[in-house]
C-alpha cells in the first residue's frame, strides 16, 4: 500500500527530526508522544468527541433534507431554481469564520448553532450534486417516459431521481467531510465541549501533542465518514457500481 | 379498416431565426394487422415523425385519426420504441421492460408475472435480473422491444430497432420480427434505412422525401408470409426493391437543400438503382 508507505516515512522523518534537533516539545512534539499522551488521555478525548459528531450528524442530516428539499423544488419549478440559486450561492460567500463567533453570541454556547454551522457548509455541496445530476438525466429517457402516458411526478420518480444519485453520492461525499471540519469550527470559537474546544484549550496551555492527538482523531473519523459514502453508495446505487467497474478498466 | 391515418402532416423547427421545415405534408395509413415501413434518408424528418404522433412535439398542421376519429397525439394509442435503447441501467431487465405497465399504474409484481412468459420468445430468459449493461446489442433491443409491445397499445412505432446492430445480428433479428409479427399480428409502424429490412418485413412501403420530409411513393409488398430469408433472392422481391432503391435515389441526387421539387418522381421506369447503400444523401 503506496498509502501506508508514504505515510510511515513522514512520521519516522518527523521522530527523527523531534527527537534530534533539540525542538521543544510544546513546538512540535514526536509522534510518538502525540501517541502517548493521546492515548493517556483517550476518555478525555472521547467525551469531547461525543458533541462533536452529534453536531456533525445532525447538521449534516439537516442538511441533506434541507438540500434534497431544495433541490427537489427547484427540479420541478423554474421560476424557483431561478429565484433561490442565486441565493444559495451567495450563502456560500458567507465567511464562516466571521459568523461562528455570531452564533455563539445570538444562540449560546449550546449544540444548536454548531449544527447550524454544520448544516451552512454542507448543504451547497449536496444541493449542487442533486441539481447537477437533475441535470444530466437524457431527454430521450424523459421522452420516452412520455411517450408511454408519464405525468411530472412519476418522470421524476422514476428517471430523474435515479439519473441525480451518482451525482448526489459524489456531492455527499465532500459535504461529510465537510461536516467534521465545520463542527470542529464551530466548537472551537465557543463551546463547552467538543473536539473544537478541546483544542482550543489545549493550545492554550501549551499541549501541542494533545491538539495534535485531537486533529488525529478528528481526521480519522473524516476518513472513516468518507469511506463509508462508498458502502452507501454500493447499497443504494449497485448498478451504477456494476457498470463503473466495467469502465474503469 | 384502417387503424391509423396521417393525412397532411407539417412541422418545422426553429433553429435560430430561421424556421427549419421538416415534415412537409406527409400521408400515410396503415390497417389492422398491417405492418408498414417508413423508408427514407437520414435527417430527413423520420424520427420527428414519430415525436408529432406520440405528442412529444406539437403538430403545425395536419390530422392524425384513429379508427377514423381525430386523435392528435394521443399518447395511449402508440407504443413508442425510440431510436436509442434507452433501457435504464438502474433497472433490471425485467424492470425495464415492465416499465410502460408500471406508469400505466400496475403494480411491479403484477407487471412482472405479466411479462415473464414472453422473456423466452424475446430471448432473455435466464437475463431477467441482468443489468442491461450486461447484455448484447440484439439482446437489449429485443428487451426494448418487448418494453414496447408490452404495452399493449393499438399501433406500434418503431424507430429503426436494428439500425445500431451488426450485419450479422440484424439479419437474425429480421428474421426473428418476422416470425413475432407472424404470431401477434400488431398494426406497426417501422422506421428504417435498410431496403431490404422494409421489404422482408412490410405489407407496404413508404418512401419518403429528403428533408423536408413528405410521401413520395408507396408500394405494396404481396409477398406470401411466412417468409424465409430466402424471398430476398426471388424475383418480386428484387423488383420492389429495384422501385425502392429508384424513389430513393431522386432525392439522393445533388445537394439536399435544393430539392423541394421531388413531385416528378416516376416510379418504375427510373433505372435500376446502383447504390447499394441508400442512407447517405
Ligand atoms: N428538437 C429539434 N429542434 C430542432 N431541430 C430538430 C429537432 N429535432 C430534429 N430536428 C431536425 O430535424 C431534422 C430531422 O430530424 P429527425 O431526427 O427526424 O431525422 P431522421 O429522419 O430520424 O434521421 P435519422 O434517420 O438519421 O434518424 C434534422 O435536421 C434535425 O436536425
Ligand atoms: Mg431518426
Amino acid at each position: 500500500m503506496p498509502v501506508a508507505t508514504f505515510a510511515l516515512c513522514a512520521l519516522a522523518i518527523w521522530e527523527a527530526y523531534a527527537r534530534t534537533s533539540g525542538i521543544a516539545p510544546q513546538v512540535l512534539p514526536a509522534p510518538s508522544r502525540v501517541l502517548r499522551e493521546g492515548w493517556a488521555f483517550r476518555e478525555l478525548i472521547g467525551t469531547h468527541a461525543v458533541p462533536t459528531l452529534q453536531a456533525s450528524f445532525l447538521g449534516f442530516t439537516l442538511s441533506m433534507v434541507v438540500a434534497t428539499v431544495l433541490a427537489v423544488v427547484m427540479d420541478f419549478s423554474r421560476r424557483v431554481r431561478a429565484a433561490l440559486y442565486p441565493a444559495l450561492v451567495a450563502s456560500q460567500t458567507i465567511p464562516i469564520i466571521a459568523l461562528a463567533p455570531l452564533m455563539v453570541i445570538w444562540f449560546g454556547f449550546g449544540l444548536g448553532p454548531k449544527v447550524a454551522v454544520v448544516a451552512l457548509v454542507t448543504f451547497f455541496p449536496i444541493t449542487v450534486g442533486w441539481v447537477d445530476g437533475f441535470k444530466s438525466t437524457e431527454a430521450g429517457a424523459v421522452q420516452l417516459l412520455r411517450s408511454m402516458g408519464a405525468g411530472s411526478w412519476q418522470v421524476f420518480c422514476k428517471v430523474r431521481l435515479p439519473s441525480a444519485l451518482p451525482s448526489f453520492f459524489s456531492g455527499l461525499r465532500i459535504a461529510i467531510v465537510y461536516a467534521v471540519v465545520g463542527a470542529i469550527f464551530a466548537e472551537y470559537v465557543g463551546a463547552r465541549y467538543g473536539l473544537g474546544i478541546f483544542m482550543q484549550l489545549q493550545k492554550n496551555s501549551f499541549r501541542t501533542d494533545l491538539v495534535l492527538a485531537a486533529m488525529f482523531v478528528t481526521a480519522t473519523i473524516s476518513i472513516v465518514l468518507f469511506l463509508s459514502t462508498y458502502l452507501v453508495e454500493r447499497l443504494v446505487i449497485p448498478w451504477h457500481f456494476a457498470a463503473r467497474r466495467l469502465t474503469d478498466r | 379498416m384502417r387503424v391509423i391515418e396521417v393525412r397532411g402532416l407539417r412541422k418545422s423547427f426553429r433553429v435560430g431565426a430561421e424556421p427549419l421545415p421538416v415534415l412537409a405534408g406527409v400521408d400515410l395509413a396503415a390497417g389492422r394487422g398491417e405492418f408498414v415501413s417508413l423508408i427514407g434518408p437520414s435527417g430527413c424528418g423520420k424520427s420527428t415523425l414519430f415525436n408529432v404522433l406520440v405528442g412529444l412535439e406539437p403538430l403545425d398542421a395536419g390530422e392524425v385519426r384513429l379508427n377514423g376519429e381525430a386523435a392528435p397525439g394521443k399518447r395511449e394509442l402508440f407504443a413508442y420504441m425510440p431510436q436509442q435503447d434507452l433501457l435504464f441501467p438502474w433497472r433490471r431487465v425485467i424492470d425495464n421492460i415492465t416499465l410502460g405497465l408500471e406508469v400505466q399504474g400496475m403494480s411491479r409484481r403484477r407487471a412482472r408475472e405479466r411479462v415473464r412468459p414472453l422473456l423466452p420468445t424475446f430471448g432473455l430468459e435466464g437475463f431477467e435480473h441482468a443489468y442491461p449493461f450486461e447484455l448484447s446489442g440484439g439482446m437489449r433491443q429485443r428487451a426494448a422491444l418487448l418494453r414496447t409491445v408490452v404495452q399493449e397499445r393499438p399501433v406500434l412505432l418503431l424507430d429503426e430497432p436494428f439500425g445500431a446492430l451488426d450485419s450479422l445480428t440484424r439479419t437474425t433479428m429480421q428474421r426473428w420480427l418476422e416470425q413475432l409479427w407472424e404470431r401477434f399480428r400488431w398494426t406497426a409502424l417501422l422506421i428504417t434505412h435498410d431496403v431490404r429490412e422494409a421489404i422482408f418485413l412490410s405489407d407496404r412501403v413508404y418512401v419518403l422525401s429528403p428533408r423536408p420530409a413528405h410521401v413520395r411513393a408507396w408500394l405494396e409488398v404481396p409477398i406470401p408470409r411466412p417468409r424465409a430469408l430466402a424471398v430476398m433472392a426471388t424475383p418480386p422481391f428484387l423488383e420492389i426493391e429495384r422501385q425502392v432503391r429508384a424513389l430513393l435515389d431522386q432525392g439522393a441526387v445533388g445537394p439536399r437543400e435544393n430539392d423541394r421539387d421531388a413531385d416528378e418522381w416516376e416510379p418504375v421506369s427510373a433505372g435500376d438503382g446502383p447504390g447499394e447503400d441508400a442512407r447517405h444523401g
